[in-house]
């Protein structure tokens, strides 16, 4: 093993690593304040009383943009290598989707 | 290689796909995740149905007070992304920083299921609001008491993965685990983002 050389390639590597993932590091905390200013202001909606016709799609979406921060961001779906947990996320939120518009179309229709 | 695996090191990147269980314990459990999804739907569904039925019990906006729901919802996001930060230094290698992060998330999720537990106490007691006062009753306290669950079961499995990792330092063999553990914790927060909207905004809309 050519200790000498492998060293020096790995801390240059190494250093590589950490600058990205301090890089991801920033992505992440930026990821944080903004669903923290979502959250803010879905509950400012609904405490200052705003139409419910407004209201509701707007926290609605609020929601379902954090989920997807949370999944790209903190969960890591925007790194490489994600394609079948991607497959196998969306699959569910097919099927959750359904479920939801199923037991709720037979209870109100 | 086999026998390189416990030892603690120079880590790859991505340490936690390295190897093929690493890589299998990563791919079932994006599927588990999956299924989570489905398994959630059906609760949010069945409440989504049920939330008007409170037959002559307490109603939602009558019982919901939403401070209490702010705070737990700042504190499951916290934790959320203090368990990034022990995602970012087991990356780097730094065991202990690790370890210090996911005790704080630890913290955080034991804070939010006290506060859970003194909401439903709360309900119980102070509206006489129990799980078998009407349809809405019980299915609320079935979809966000089963959530409570999972951040209980969530919390064990970090604190017997901390417990039990704490003198091996981080190596090819359980940086896997700590990466699952923590998509698991930010998966409940994925949840508790659909039930503050869903459950106790939209509770209190009508």
């Amino acid at each position: 093993m050519a200790d000498h050389t492998n060293s020096v390639e790995n801390t240059d590597k190494h250093e590589f690593y950490k600058k990205k993932h301090r890089e991801q590091m920033k992505h992440q905390v930026v990821t944080f304040v903004m669903m923290i200013a979502f959250t803010l202001i879905a509950f400012g909606l609904v405490i200052a009383e705003v139409s419910a016709m407004f209201t509701i799609p707007i926290i609605l979406v609020l929601a379902a943009v954090q989920v997807l921060f949370q999944l790209y961001y903190f969960m890591h779906m925007n790194e490489e290598g994600h394609q079948w947990p991607a497959v196998m996320i969306y699959s569910g939120i097919f099927a959750a989707v359904l479920t939801i518009l199923a037991l709720t179309t037979i209870t109100w229709w | 290689m086999a026998e390189d695996v416990l030892k603690s090191g120079n880590l790859p990147e991505n340490p936690e796909r390295a190897t093929l269980e690493g890589r299998n314990k990563f791919m079932g459990f994006w599927f588990f995740l999956g299924g989570e999804t489905v398994l959630f739907a059906s609760l949010f569904g069945t409440y989504l149905a049920l939330r008007n039925s409170n037959a002559e019990g307490p109603a939602s906006e009558d019982i919901f007070g939403l401070g209490l729901v702010f705070i737990m919802t700042v504190l499951l996001l916290t934790s959320s992304l203090t368990s990034v930060y022990a995602m970012y230094h087991m990356k780097n290698n730094d065991f202990k920083k690790m370890q210090l992060w996911l005790g704080i998330t630890v913290v955080l999720g034991l804070a939010f299921l006290g506060m859970e537990i003194y909401e439903f106490y709360h309900y119980v007691h102070g509206y006489e609001f129990g799980y078998t006062t009407s349809a809405f009753s019980s299915a609320f306290y079935t979809l966000v008491g089963f959530h409570g669950g999972h951040v209980a079961f969530g919390l064990l499995w970090i604190v017997s993965l901390m417990i039990r990792n704490a003198k091996r330092g981080l190596n090819l063999y359980n940086t896997p685990k700590f990466y699952i553990a923590s998509l698991y914790w930010h998966f409940i927060d994925v949840v508790w983002v659909f039930i503050f909207t869903v459950v106790y905004l939209l509770g209190k809309v009508g």
